[in-house]
């Protein structure tokens, strides 16, 4: 974990109203593992004074990236950032994804529109390749499908309106994949809450291990404030647990879906 | 130039510490910031148990600051001291540990361990959590509990005690003579503010907990009126906080009565704030000859204007 400040490379539209950033941070860069965030602090802002948190996308030598949806006052402000602005960032943060060993499990990861950004460096960094379920809603929302058929992995993608894939949700051709073999293999999702809980359940019933990126509303992202705390396991019982410091990645049998405070 | 400070008995090198709840247990920011440099760690509010918390969402982002009900989620004494206190134990600067409780008896057997642990730096009661059902906020908008809870204390410890007040009072004046007269050594003023802030689109409060409380910059203006009226009222120091992002924040708050400052919501979004805090404060004081940072405490000119 570092505070820096990074110089924007680019800061570029995707499709829709997600945009790709690139910065330069050669100390941060080269500590980055696969499903750690970063945690930004747009200056613009104003009034608005929080950082906000987005998952790493990719990672070269001295620079990482991320994929954001702009969607509220942080991301539309951070969307007008030009090549050249600065920004501080503290990165990188959180417990991320078990990279599998050589000869180990064979991952599919699972992805809800822009969770797939997550998912990216571990698909990268994993000594097997495997095969990647994205959904979205409609065909805008499946992102970076090609740098995922650039490292010659499978990707299959759903949207629920068909406008790209087959139609429906991102879980039934994972169910279908893991009906057909599930010795061996292990799910690793980033995405919307209700698809982790369904992955999850998936995990459970076929006897899959998973790994999943949960996310909650985060304040100060280094595990003082505790305000993005979810339930886990322990015990009989369950604790909440900080999804910036022992998360945001937890394993998905210890997730304590129904507990509520 | 001379940056330290009476706190009770104990000396802090300089003004600058963190409010609590907003810097965990100290080591979450030890790579961040060189907590050697700060006057003390304060730590966040610990009663006897462990407590789990409030339901998620716990905070909320508005304009100027951020509403907050966290529960006072905790270790319990145990765990902190099991967890957290080897490491804080090791500092050079002092740790004020805060502390509450549901009861008169529980903060003062709190306070207790936290005085045979040895080597803690002051206590600082939190009457004034305004997110927890019991405790908290209840000892600290009621007089003669206030008195109780802060005279139990004294009796529990020999350690310097500071008071946490609420702001939620009509006039903070007897609030802040009731904790003096009830024997503690200082006030932190203040804490968060009751608030709330509504979701239009589903119609639900923002926060799960319903209300929280409000600290940030918006409420700088308030907590500063808060101090000088505290300042007026009572003789011993009081430690300003609300809504402090600046050198001039704190002195604003320095020059209302507080004889140390604490930054708290700050630390969320800009870790390093305290110690840009203490680094402007030394540079005020050298560009304006001021030899000894107490001279600044009270110094507000409230003559009339000509």
């Amino acid at each position: 974990m570092i505070q820096d400040t990074v110089r924007i490379l680019r800061n570029d539209r995707e499709t829709g109203l997600y945009y790709r950033l690139t910065v330069r941070a050669p100390r941060v860069a080269p500590l980055i593992q696969p499903g750690q965030f970063a945690h930004v602090r747009i200056a613009f802002l104003g009034e608005a004074l929080l950082r906000r948190p987005f998952s790493i996308f990719q990672v070269a030598d001295e620079t990482f990236s991320v994929l954001y949806k702009a969607v509220g006052r942080g991301t539309e402000a951070l969307a007008r950032m030009r090549p050249g602005d600065d920004l501080s960032v503290i990165a990188p943060l959180g417990h991320g994804f078990t990279v599998p060993q050589p000869g180990g499990e064979t991952p599919l990861l699972v992805a809800g529109g822009y969770g797939m950004a997550a998912l990216y460096l571990l698909a990268q960094r994993s000594p097997q390749k495997g095969v990647v379920f994205v959904g979205g809603r409609r065909g805008a929302d499946i992102l970076c499908e090609e740098e995922f058929r650039a490292l010659g992995w499978d990707v299959r993608v759903t949207t629920e309106d068909g406008s790209r894939g087959e139609r429906g949700l991102v879980t039934q051709p994972l169910i279908d994949e893991v009906r057909r073999a599930a010795a061996g293999r292990k799910l690793f999702a980033c995405g919307p809450t209700p698809m982790l809980e369904a992955v999850g359940g998936i995990a459970s019933e076929f006897g899959v291990p998973a790994e999943l990126s949960m996310d909650e509303h985060m304040c100060c992202g280094v595990g003082v404030c505790l305000a993005c705390v979810i339930a886990i396991r322990k015990g009989d019982g369950w604790e909440y647990q900080r999804t910036c410091t022992e998360g945001p990645v937890f394993d998905a049998r210890t997730i304590a879906w129904k507990a509520r405070g | 130039m001379n940056l330290s400070v009476q706190i009770g008995r104990l000396t802090l090198r300089n003004p600058v510490t963190v409010a609590s709840g907003t810097f965990g247990y100290g080591v979450e920011y030890a790579r961040l910031l060189d907590l050697n440099r700060l006057g003390a760690v304060v730590v966040k509010g610990i009663r006897l148990d462990p407590v789990r918390g409030n339901p998620t969402p716990r905070t909320a982002e508005v304009a100027s600051g951020m509403l907050n009900a966290i529960g006072l989620q905790g270790p319990g004494v145990e765990g902190f001291t099991a967890r957290y206190w080897p490491f804080l134990a090791g500092l050079e600067v002092p740790t004020i540990i805060n502390i509450w409780g549901t009861t008169v008896e529980e903060y003062a057997e709190v306070a207790r361990r936290f005085d045979a642990l040895g080597g803690v730096g002051a206590l600082e009661l939190n009457v004034s959590c305004p997110n927890i059902k019991e405790g908290g906020a209840q000892f600290g908008t009621d007089l003669r509990l206030l008195h109780q809870v802060v005279a139990a204390c004294r009796k529990a410890t020999s350690l310097p005690l500071i008071t946490k007040l609420s702001p939620n009072v009509v006039s903070i004046a007897p609030y802040a003579k009731a904790a003096e007269e009830a024997g503690c050594d200082a006030l932190s003023i203040t804490n968060s503010f009751p608030a709330m802030a509504i979701d239009i689109e589903t119609r639900r409060p923002r926060l799960a907990n319903g209300t929280g409380g409000l600290s940030g910059p918006c409420i700088k203006p308030i907590a500063i009126k808060l101090v000088w009226d505290a300042a007026r009222a009572v003789r011993i120091p009081i430690i300003g906080m609300g809504g402090i992002q600046s050198a001039a924040d704190a002195i604003e708050f320095m020059m209302a009565g507080a004889t140390a400052v604490a930054v708290g919501t700050a630390n969320f979004y800009e870790p390093q704030t305290a110690l840009q805090v203490m680094d402007g404060l030394s540079e005020f004081m050298h560009r304006h000859g001021i030899e000894d940072v107490r001279e600044i405490v009270g110094s507000v000119k409230m003559e009339k204007r000509s």
